[in-house]
């Protein structure tokens, strides 16, 4: 056929780690990357706070606490030796962006900052456990500058780094080409084909190891952070292949979303010294987490503004708080990273905070210098995804078995070290990280091997399903499926959930992929059919939404994101377990455990775990 | 403020669109849809939703959807903007008229060929160029370093400037406001050591040197950057062969 293309290593996506991963695979061994947006489009471009590493440049720090902070944040349902891996090199992998040319903001010293994030402690010097509650010295852990950061544009200073260097080193590209089926034979991975979207043809690109880099799946849930183009495609496409999805059921909604719109403004708000309030004008995380109030994990903030807004303290009697980042508000709480030495004034927050404080003026109306913003929580970031080990291998079952040629890495991967809730700048940190790690071993791995042959006709099915959506007559429009699950989601499987909205989530799920199945479309055409390719992103949403509905049920205990109503209480002695998803046939699911990776110590000739399991508090 | 006091009450709009289908049509041809929108709804928001309930067949690229990944800039209004970062409330009348960016060929609808964009752009050296074996830790940059490039790193390569340009649509193979841009950024980073070829590159006859100062593109720019500017300093460090901050800028071009 006239559209086949060969390298040794294909990586599908364009965010921080396809292009990380890039970097490195291509100078070992041929290499492409398929994306189907611009690579300077990827949602890595939104990412605003910071990237988290404990270089210490302004605070004591070292990254194990760095990792304590993780496994801690992660409700204890994280891999500890990837966490630990992630936060070692975590300092490397930022002074390698900064020798890329990232643009980080400097200290006086010339160093590169670091603010505040939630979750992001450090040991307290002053700590006296007999001190009088309520007090500085009463509180064990403080909160440290690691988050790395760019104002709040973060994410856009790491793709357009990542990409600049792509650019110099010759990578090859495949823009605007849509990922539609992976090419996996006698059970190793040999390719992948995909949609030119230009002309509507379809490829196949041939390859000795196949990353799937395709980011997250937040557009199951009405209101979300994510971009239009997150749906999941790489998991969902590895699962219709019969291949799991792991901890499924640890969605992130992040506590501070623009009101009903759900864009994003980031945690630094509250890092840089930003408080919450509810209708009577009170700091209500001071209820909630009395060490760390507004610097909370964000699964303990979300939960908290549902809690104020149910019982009536929502402002105006609505579903939003307001958000407060005004310099009189940092200076009368003594909340800045500045205080208590130092008072800030408006010129510091809108140097710290641009893009937020344009947002809010952009979409809200509302001038955050002078106002509180209305926010709620927005779906964010899925901690779960294609189970991995710390090489970025794709891993097929319980025990660990490899895909051969299938690796994945960032968003769409779960290495597992966000567990059950991931900490703000982690994840940038876990592009850069394991991103690389990926890149490498699929190098490595393609170095070693000669091409394996591919079936005749790979791109048959593709092409089959792509046929019958345009064939058939529309019998309803495809985006009334897409809002119902988004309704469903967002209603029966968010922050809360239980048995009985679950269930019913469940069994809508089922229906609108019975719909979804009937479904014609208006654009018959072959030149960039958008609404095609809505479509087919529709049914990678459905497959995710299925499986986070799967493991939900499945899970009857709460942890980090996960918090059902009527199981409140971690249980560590049936679920301290990742979960594994299968789809069978149309609407079958199994769901399977797996360990946690434990590290254990030698204490006083005992073997003990190193990060004993705790009550998570803040 | 209190947003239950913004005015959403519904606005009757005609919306229309330069459609063109490759596959069907000879010629770029208008179609009108009346649609109801909120003032708040981002213009984007109309786009789609014609997509989504009356046409499914519109084709237009998008992503973000807040204004940060650069796939949706188009001419609205005869202006360059981006669709999700245009609120319906910003706009006077009832019509609203949405065309594809000028100077780029259309493939389909409001999606226009990047490519020759994105040429442009990768042909200024757009990365950073050290040579020296990095320290073991970070170099080293002054906050006031930093800050001498600060604005044109913002850049998200939507294009919006570079079509709004009337010496690009004039001739294409000028490189555009863009790809200055991008350059400057690297230009004037402290760590860099490519200035001179990139000066080099952009003395050519192609180059800056075709920029006549119109000012369209800091207007069209979506995140501010202050293009024009950006442009003159990259002349002036041509002509001083300097990169010191005796910025003509400096001097004040009002409207920047
Ligand atoms: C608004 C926002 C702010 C954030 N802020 C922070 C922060 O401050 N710190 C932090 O650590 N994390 C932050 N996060 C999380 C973090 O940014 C993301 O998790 C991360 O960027 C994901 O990167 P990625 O490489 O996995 O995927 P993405 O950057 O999302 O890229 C996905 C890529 O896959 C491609 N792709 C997808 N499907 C296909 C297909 N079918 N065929 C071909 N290509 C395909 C896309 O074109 C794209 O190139 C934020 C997230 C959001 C939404
Ligand atoms: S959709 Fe991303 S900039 Fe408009």
């Amino acid at each position: 056929m006239n559209h086949y293309h060969r390298f040794d290593c294909i990586i599908v996506g364009a965010g921080g780690s396809g292009l990380m991963a890039a970097l490195e695979s291509s100078r070992r061994v041929g290499t492409a990357v398929v994306s189907k947006l611009y690579p300077p489009r990827s949602h890595t471009g939104a990412a605003q706070g910071g990237i988290a590493a404990a270089l210490a440049n302004l605070e004591e720090d070292s990254w194990e606490n760095h990792a304590y902070d993780t496994i801690k944040g992660g409700d204890f349902l994280v891999d500890q030796t990837a966490a630990e891996i992630l936060c070692r090199e975590a300092v490397e992998g930022i002074y390698e962006l900064e020798h890329m040319g990232l643009p980080f903001d400097r200290t006086a010293a010339g160093r590169i900052s670091q603010r505040r994030f939630g979750g992001h402690t450090r040991p307290n010097p002053k700590y006296d456990p007999n001190a009088a509650p309520g007090t500085d010295a009463a509180k064990p852990r403080i909160p440290v500058m690691r988050s790395c950061h760019s104002a709040d544009r973060t994410g856009h200073m790491i793709l357009q780094t990542l990409y600049q260097q792509c650019i110099k080193q010759g990578v090859t590209f495949f823009d605007e080409f849509h990922m539609v089926d992976l090419i996996l034979e006698d059970g190793e991975c040999r390719g992948i084909v995909a949609i030119e979207i230009a002309t509507g043809q379809l490829h196949v690109f041939h390859a000795k190891s196949v990353l799937l880099a395709t980011g997250g799946f937040g557009r199951i849930f009405k209101v979300s952070s994510n971009a239009y183009a997150l749906t999941g495609d790489g998991p969902a496409i590895a699962y219709r292949h019969g291949l799991p999805l792991e901890d499924m059921e640890f969605y992130q909604f992040h506590p501070t979303g623009i009101y009903k719109l759900g864009i994003l403004l980031s945690e630094a708000c509250r890092g840089d010294g930003g408080i919450m309030f509810n209708k009577d004008g009170e700091r209500f995380m001071e209820r909630y987490a009395p060490n760390l109030k507004d610097l909370a994990s964000r699964d303990v903030c979300s939960r908290s503004i549902y809690q104020e807004v149910r019982a009536g303290r929502g402002i105006n009697g609505k579903d939003y708080v307001y958000l407060d980042i005004r310099a009189e508000t940092m200076n009368k709480y003594k909340s800045s990273p500045l205080h208590p030495g130092q008072d800030v004034d408006s010129a510091w927050v809108e140097k710290r905070l641009p893009d937020i404080i344009e947002f809010a003026r952009t979409y809200l109306g509302v001038d955050p210098i002078r106002e509180p913003m209305p926010i709620q929580p927005t779906a964010h970031y899925a901690m779960g995804g294609l189970p991995t080990d710390v090489e970025g291998r794709v891993l097929r079952d319980v025990s660990g078995t490899p895909v051969p040629g299938l690796y994945s890495a960032g968003e769409s991967a779960c290495v597992s070290v966000h567990g059950a809730n991931r900490l703000g700048t982690n994840s940038l940190v876990d592009l850069v990280v394991y991103g690389r790690r990926a890149g490498r071993a699929m190098a490595d791995y393609a170095a070693a091997r000669s091409f394996a042959p591919l079936p005749s006709h790979p791109e048959t099915k593709a092409r089959e399903q792509i046929d019958a959506l345009l064939s058939r007559p529309r019998t309803e429009p495809w985006a009334k499926i897409r809002d119902e699950m988004q309704v469903t989601m967002m209603e029966n499987c968010g922050v809360f959930r239980t048995e009985e909205t679950l269930t019913k989530a469940r069994d809508e799920i089922a229906a609108l992929k019975a719909r979804y199945r009937q479904l014609g479309i208006q654009d018959k055409g072959s030149v960039f059919n958008t609404n095609l390719l809505e479509v087919l992103e529709l049914g990678n949403l459905l497959e995710t939404a299925e499986a986070t509905v799967a493991a939900a049920l499945a899970r009857r205990e709460s942890r980090g994101a996960h918090s059902r109503e009527d199981f409140p209480d971690r249980n560590d002695h049936d679920f301290f377990k990742h979960s594994l998803v299968y789809s069978h046939n149309e609407n079958q699911t199994s769901v399977v455990y797996k360990d946690v990776d434990v590290i254990y110590v030698e204490k006083h000739g005992e073997r003990v775990p190193k990060y004993p399991l705790e009550v998570r508090k803040y | 403020m209190d947003i239950s006091k913004i005015d959403h009450t519904a606005r009757e709009l005609t919306v229309r669109i330069r459609r063109y289908d490759p596959e069907r049509d000879d010629e770029p041809r208008w179609q009108e849809y009346k649609v109801s929108a909120d003032p708040m709804d981002r213009v984007l928001d109309v786009l789609l939703a014609i997509k989504w309930n009356q046409d499914e067949t519109l084709g237009l690229r998008r992503s973000c959807a807040h204004g940060v990944c650069g796939s949706d800039a188009m001419r609205i209004n005869n202006v360059n903007r981006l669709a999700c970062k245009t609120l319906v409330r910003t706009l006077s009348g009832d019509t609203m008229t949405v065309e594809p960016i000028l100077g780029l060929p259309v493939i389909k609808d409001l999606i226009v060929d990047m490519k020759p964009f994105f040429d442009h752009y990768k042909s200024v050296m757009p990365y950073l160029v050290n040579d020296d074996p990095p320290p073991t830790t970070e170099r080293l940059q002054s906050p006031e370093e930093r800050a001498r490039f600060d604005d044109t790193t913002k850049c998200i390569l939507c294009a919006c400037c570079t079509t709004a340009c009337p010496p690009f649509w004039g001739n294409q193979r000028y490189v555009g406001p863009a790809s200055i841009v991008n350059a400057h950024r690297f230009i004037f980073d402290s760590r860099d050591q490519a200035a001179a070829e990139r000066l080099d590159i952009l003395n050519d006859a192609e180059g800056v040197w075709r920029c006549r100062t119109v000012f369209n593109c800091s207007t069209a720019c979506p995140r501010e950057i202050h293009v024009t500017k950006a442009i003159q300093e990259v002349k002036h460090a041509m002509l001083t062969g300097s990169l010191e901050s005796d910025r003509p800028s400096q001097t004040g071009h009002g409207g920047d």
